[in-house]
């Protein structure tokens, strides 16, 4: 079972975190403090395996991690998942989020943080992987999104507020986009 | 009432907030904007705000507040407010919390719901945070979901039915003919999920994984269709095809063939199979060839197959990549136990890993190390281990030190050996040993006696280059004390010989006393070992009054009180000064641990909790006998017919001969004191004599003395004993040897002070040898020294 998927960049901040168990908030802050605090250590040469923290869990948990660039990606897993499993898992979920974003880089997981949980909803539910096929992944989560694009369209000239959704143009952003190698 | 910023626009704000304080400035505006409007209602950006309270909730601000709008939100008929909402239940609630009951309904419902997608919302937010109430409420749902037509469906309520077999184990057997159902599937989603709930199910319930059994040769297939089946574009990944579902049915089959022959032997045609043709040269061929190997060396796989597992992983731990070791390690320590012979092989390849750069590797390495450390190679292994003590992480260096006693303690080839090894860990890693290892060492360098000298010597030199580990500090302080005179005599066979004058040995223990490094503890070592000295040495004892007296006045409550009470010792007890600092006996170890840790202690207010202890020992080793014999009270005079009762009416046929082939000495003290003799003589033969003589100035009053004999061991005794002199009297040769423990226990008062001493168990024996044809005699020995202290015995 995956207990906690974590996602934060190279200084620490959170962009995504989903945990498959309950902690109170104070608890989940501590625990991402505390991943970063062993992640960042680790040199980019050693395997991608972390025997976790103290709050994380006892001795059943792994951390297993991938770094992209400017971004860690962190599963917390116990001993009933492959542990390569979940590497190629965590793979698949960034080509995923690359195919839906389109060259995806931090600031896209930054402005569009629930459009990431959906995705990642497709792949892992309840702790457990549901989808490890990108392109069914994708589907599903495009048909989704036209669901909710039909259903905001109506309201679309009344409302005062953008569709949050489906800024596909990154003209309002102007930061500098940084480029995400994948490796 | 100011429009919402969008959650984009929120986010850029935040983001541009320069410092920690400005951030928290705009997130409590945004919070508060956020509350306001969910307060109105206003329907057009719920969802928005919604979102915006999640991301800042990531950034970990409360967001309590918007519980119940999730709860709105979710029994909202339109797609998006339904979408966030669902998140929001899954990030902010959970089931200790009330509100989470009041969704049950509206889940209830949108299971029911005609669009796909909401109805996977809720079989999602169930699988992540569905209470066992909940559970229990809506399994009958899932379980007609699991059976629909529709397999993005099929696939959620299998996870989902994972999640409430979890909550509430009963409900398993709900589940498990859908589930059976389920692996006739062709789409791969379902079948990953079907092949999770079956093996859930399989895990809780034997009775469960007995119906199971039947589907192995259905798994076969699956796998058999997935490993030769031709390069399928759908669910390739990087050549294999579909890695995923492999190592998911190859788990489950490992649970089904585990303890079963018939299920074990069907699956080995396939595991070979896979095992030879999956692809390694990338992670995920590489991720089957794991789930295999450990698939078979889980289940009674035949041994050729077994001989292959272990050659993969050997092959693993030669892998470049070091993830592909880590795993390697990590399988292999599962095994060890197993097939320990196959795993010996690669323990030159795990011995390198110990000195790889990565943390990880390295953790798996030492613990795979130590399982592998058996007598044979005991001494190459500590080597290596010793060298990786000196250069492992500080997380690590704990269980290495406390690894490595346990082997040492296991296969020490010598007892030098046994102590150099622990020497070193202390020196190389003092500071992180486990609070055990002083009193163990210290009773293990009690136990050797011949290395003595040795050991005080090498102990003294580790102190004179660093007082800073306290363990060390401690056990060189004690061994000091104790055998200080050793140390001072300069010459010893095993290491060279160093000249060392009292002023250098109190100087050592001076500094380790005043030193802030010292812990309390080690301080209180220090002092006990200086005070041990004053009998050891002969010109400073003036230097040690004046230390202890320093301390009497210290703030620390034990070295003061330690202080004071060597204090009184110099002063008002200075005759008995030389009998309570003597050497230490032998520590016999105790399964409690009890007796041995107040052992390393030696004080004046600790011997009347010893003589106590004495007894207890005395009488937890002999639970047969009548120890407590103080009522069987002898004066002087019954010594002689005491101990010897039982035995002479069976002695009066044997008349003795003197022999001139004794071997033993016929006299000797059985205790001194003082001027207070007791000897015990033993005249021809088969009398023993025990006889109290006073050489000192005052009168000895109030003396009584209790011998006792086990009360079992004494009828054997005597059955034993008439069957020699039933064989001797036929003629035939007698047995040797046969003994009988003796037990004293005396008491008397000199100028005015009451003695007390006893011995142990086995400290005396009576026992009997033949020498010549028909002549028995008595002998009696000792063979260890007692243990209060107050008892000298030579033989």
């Amino acid at each position: 079972m995956i207990k906690a998927i974590l996602i934060f960049n190279n200084h620490g901040k959170p962009r995504l975190i989903r945990f498959y168990q309950y902690f109170a908030e104070d608890m989940q802050q501590q625990i991402i403090r505390e991943t970063f605090h062993l992640v960042s250590k680790r040199d980019d040469n050693v395997c991608n395996f972390l025997e976790g923290g103290s709050l994380i869990g006892g001795s059943d948990y792994k951390l297993i991690y991938r770094h992209y660039a400017t971004l860690y990606f962190v599963f917390c897993v116990d001993s009933s998942e492959s542990e390569l499993g979940i590497l190629d898992l965590i793979q698949v979920f960034v080509e995923t989020l690359d195919k839906c974003f389109e060259n995806v880089c931090e600031l896209d997981l930054i402005f569009h943080m629930d459009k990431v949980h959906y995705i990642l909803q497709e792949v892992v539910m309840g702790g457990m992987v549901l989808e490890t096929n990108m392109n069914e992944i994708i589907a599903q989560v495009e048909v989704q999104n036209r669901l909710e694009k039909s259903e905001v369209r109506p309201f679309l000239s009344s409302s005062k507020s953008f569709p949050l959704i489906y800024v596909f143009g990154f003209s309002q952003v102007s930061a500098i986009k940084y480029s995400l190698s994948v490796l | 009432m100011s429009p919402s910023v969008p959650l984009q626009e929120m986010i850029r704000a935040i983001r541009s907030a320069r410092t920690q304080c400005e951030e928290r400035g705009v997130i409590q505006r945004e919070c508060a904007a956020i509350r306001a409007q969910f307060r109105q209602n206003d329907n057009g950006s719920r969802s928005h705000n919604l979102a915006k309270l999640l991301y800042v909730h990531m950034l970990g601000y409360p967001a309590h507040f918007g519980q119940m709008e999730c709860v709105r939100m979710i029994a909202s008929p339109r797609y998006s407010e339904k979408r966030v909402g669902y998140l929001g239940a899954m990030m902010l609630l959970d089931e200790k919390q009330d509100a989470s009951l009041l969704i049950t309904n509206s889940i209830k419902n949108d299971l029911s719901h005609s669009n796909q997608y909401i109805q996977s919302l809720a079989l999602c937010t169930l699988a992540c945070m569905g209470s066992a109430e909940m559970c229990r409420d809506l399994a009958p749902e899932i379980d007609r979901l699991l059976r629909s037509a529709n397999s993005y469906i099929k696939k959620k309520a299998a996870l989902c039915a994972v999640h409430i077999v979890r909550k509430v184990q009963d409900l398993g057997e709900l589940f498990v003919s859908a589930a059976r159902s389920l692996l006739s599937e062709k789409n791969h989603g379902v079948l990953h999920g079907a092949v999770v709930l079956i093996t859930e199910l399989c895990e809780r319930n034997p009775e469960t994984l007995e119906r199971f059994r039947k589907t192995v040769p259905d798994l076969v297939q699956i796998m058999k269709g997935l490993v030769i089946s031709g390069y399928s574009p759908d669910h390739d990944v990087a050549g294999v095809s579909d890695p995923f579902l492999q190592v998911r049915i190859l788990r489950l089959l490992r649970v089904l063939g585990r303890n079963n022959e018939t299920a074990s032997d069907a699956m080995n045609d396939l595991l070979a199979q896979v095992a030879t043709n999956t692809d390694s040269t990338k992670t995920v061929g590489n991720a089957v060839l794991y789930e295999t190997v450990l698939t078979v060396l889980d289940i009674k796989s035949e041994s050729g197959l077994r001989v292959l597992a272990v050659n993969i992983l050997g092959r693993f731990l030669l892998n470049n990549d070091r993830n592909i070791r880590y795993i390697a390690m990590t399988s292999l320590q599962k095994i060890v136990v197993t097939d320990h012979n196959a795993v010996q092989r690669h323990r030159g390849t795990i011995v390198d890993c110990l000195k790889d750069q990565d943390a990880s590797v390295k953790r798996r390495a030492l613990e795979l190390s130590l399982a592998l450390v058996s007598a044979s190679n005991i001494r190459s292994m500590m080597k290596e281990l010793l060298v990786f003590l000196s250069s492992c992480p500080l997380e690590l260096k704990a269980q290495a030190a406390s690894g490595i006693f346990i082997a040492a303690e296991r296969y020490a080839p010598s007892q030098r050996w046994h102590i150099d090894t622990i020497l070193h860990v202390l020196t190389t890693a003092g500071g992180d040993v486990r609070d055990e290892t002083v009193p163990n060492l210290i009773q293990l360098i009690t136990n050797t006696s011949e290395l003595h000298c040795y050991t005080v010597h090498k102990l003294y030199r580790a102190l004179l280059e660093d007082i800073s580990q306290q363990s060390l500090v401690q056990v060189a302080c004690w061994c000091i004390g104790e055998y200080g005179d050793l140390l001072l005599r300069g010459e010893c066979q095993e290491t060279e010989p160093v000249q060392v004058t009292e002023d250098d040995v109190l100087d050592a223990l001076e500094t380790v006393l005043q030193s802030h490094m010292s812990s309390p503890a080690t301080r209180g070592f220090a002092l006990t070992a200086t005070m041990k000295l004053s009998t050891r040495i002969s010109d400073n004892v003036d230097r040690i009054r004046s230390i202890v007296s320093i301390y009497g006045s210290c703030i620390d409550l034990e070295l003061q009180q330690r202080a004071v009470e060597y204090n009184a010792l110099f002063k008002k007890y200075d005759h008995m000064r030389a009998a309570v600092l003597e050497r230490m006996p032998v520590i016999q170890r105790n399964s409690s641990g009890q007796n041995s840790e107040d052992a390393s202690e030696e004080t004046i207010k600790e011997i009347q909790v010893t003589k106590v202890k004495q007894e207890e020992l005395v009488l937890a080793q002999q639970p047969a006998g009548p120890v407590r014999s103080h009522d069987q009270v002898c004066d002087l005079l019954d010594l002689l017919s005491g101990p010897q009762e039982p035995l002479q009416p069976s002695l009066a046929p044997a008349q003795p001969i003197s022999t001139t082939t004794a071997l033993m000495l016929d006299r000797f003290y059985i205790w001194t004191q003082k001027g207070f003799i007791l000897e015990h003589n033993l005249d021809s033969g088969l009398l023993a004599t025990l006889t109290a003589s006073n050489s000192s100035d005052s009168d000895i009053s109030s003396f009584t003395l209790q011998a006792a004999v086990p009360k079992v061991r004494l009828s054997v005794f005597v059955s034993e004993l008439e069957q020699i002199m039933r064989n001797i009297k036929d003629g035939s040769i007698g047995v040797d040897g046969l003994s009988l423990n003796l037990f004293l226990i005396l008491k008397y008062e000199i100028t005015g002070i009451n003695r007390e001493g006893a011995s142990t168990p086995n400290s005396l024996f009576l026992s009997f040898f033949k020498s010549g044809h028909d002549v028995l005699h008595l002998r009696s020995f000792s063979l260890f020294r007692c243990r209060t202290d107050l008892i000298e015995v030579i033989t």
